[in-house]
């Protein structure tokens, strides 16, 4: 961790890709998200935080279930068709089987004042999870090449129309994500005019 | 509630849940309001009380959330075999419901997205793929903030709820400060709820 060049993991097959993602899956109450960053970027050490926020910046923009789409890209980076495959069966298999069993039992525990109370406790942890998942990956953002309050800017305004205003997400998706998108096109071409004229006087002073 | 479907009412079931796969941006839930009308409004596959817990059961069970698909699936296969009590013939229509519902809500989505990476993998040294994918980073960060925030402000009354407030505030910073095992969490949160704390 102290060391300049960061070292990565990485799965050593399909096999453990499939495990991995059962083991992850089988945690996620109320989303699996959380677990996923905390697994595969804070504990297993696959990808950095700012590697996992790009693949979700995908992940999410693509339709679909997007936890889903984050698997299989995932999976898809290390082992193809195959890994994406394995890491997406992961994720579903297991939980399929326990979410049916539960559906086959569901009438004799819907209406346990003990049991709604569990899944009240559990989802107010769950809501917690999901709001430090997202904190912990803002600390990616002094890096993004918007700069800093530009970032922090967008970070804000996506929380409040959604979480606040209540907003169709696409909209939001649509509307702030293709100016970020022209922002950070601006500044990224703006740094490389910069590099490459700096290499030039380089040049000409020698 | 029992229900005779045809082969073409199977095939109509498979293909709504393939085109909402690519109308889902932002996740499969949002297209559940779609899923309500064509499933209970106009095909009378499923009840209203049935819709609602297939998605409450799969938010409360671990797993990816997406999962209220396959409950759906189930259920209309077993709403065509004859309910729950009619044996095994109806539990393999309720495979069979699930099996159609996944593939169709997932392999659409995903093979776009398969797709897409690999095409964005070979031209990621394109300033437009780079810019892309730093330029969502804070939009994607806020909203996942403003999940978690959805899912405790629905406990609305400040009054009565203020100790869900507090717990996923508490969950809030033990993960952010600790390096505790969010499993953990979890199991005290259902332990406080359980003994009827919150």
């Amino acid at each position: 961790m102290s060391s300049q060049a960061q070292e990565f993991n990485q799965p050593q097959s399909k096999t453990e890709l499939f495990t991995v993602f059962t083991f992850l899956a089988l945690q996620g109450f109320g989303g699996v998200l959380a677990v996923v960053q905390h697994e595969l970027v804070d504990r297993r050490k696959w990808m950095t935080k700012a590697q996992f926020v790009e693949e979700w910046s995908v992940a999410q923009v693509m339709p679909g279930p997007n936890v889903v789409n984050l698997c299989l890209m995932i999976g898809g980076k290390y082992f193809g068709i195959a890994g994406a495959l394995a890491a997406v069966s992961g994720l579903i298999c297991g939980p399929l089987v326990l979410v049916l069993g539960l559906a086959i039992l569901f009438g004799g525990v819907a209406d346990n004042a003990v049991a709604q109370g569990a899944l009240k406790g559990m989802g107010a942890v769950a809501a917690g999870l999901v709001i430090a998942t997202g904190l912990k990956l803002a600390s990616t953002l002094p890096k993004n090449p918007m700069g800093l309050w530009t970032a922090i800017s967008f970070a804000v305004l996506s929380f409040a129309c959604v979480g606040i205003f209540r907003w169709p997400l696409p909209w939001v998706l649509l509307g702030f994500g293709s100016l970020a998108w022209f922002l950070t096109y601006r500044a990224l071409k703006h740094l490389q005019t910069k590099l490459d004229s700096d290499s030039q006087t380089d040049r000409e002073a020698s | 509630m029992s229900l005779t479907l045809s082969p073409q009412d199977w095939f109509e079931l498979f293909m709504h849940f393939a085109v909402l796969s690519l109308m889902g941006i932002g996740g499969a839930i949002t297209t559940a309001p779609e899923m309500h009308r064509f499933l209970v409004t106009e095909k009378h596959w499923l009840t209203d009380p049935s819709f609602s817990s297939s998605i409450a059961l799969a938010q409360s069970a671990p797993g990816p959330n997406v999962l209220f698909v396959a409950l759906m699936g189930w259920q209309v296969g077993i709403n065509a075999g004859g309910g729950l009590g009619a044996g095994a013939h109806a539990w393999w229509l309720g495979l069979f419901g699930v099996l159609l519902t996944m593939l169709g809500i997932m392999l659409p989505s995903s093979i776009l997205t398969y797709k897409a990476t690999k095409w964005a993998h070979l031209n990621r040294d394109l300033t437009s793929v780079q810019a892309f994918k730093s330029g969502m980073a804070p939009i994607v960060i806020g909203l996942l903030v403003s999940t978690g925030w959805l899912l405790s402000a629905a406990h609305g009354d400040f009054a009565q709820d203020w100790k869900i407030w507090l717990v996923t505030a508490v969950a809030t910073g033990l993960v952010l400060r600790t390096s505790i095992h969010m499993m953990w969490l979890i199991a005290a949160g259902g332990i406080l709820g359980a003994a009827g704390l919150l």
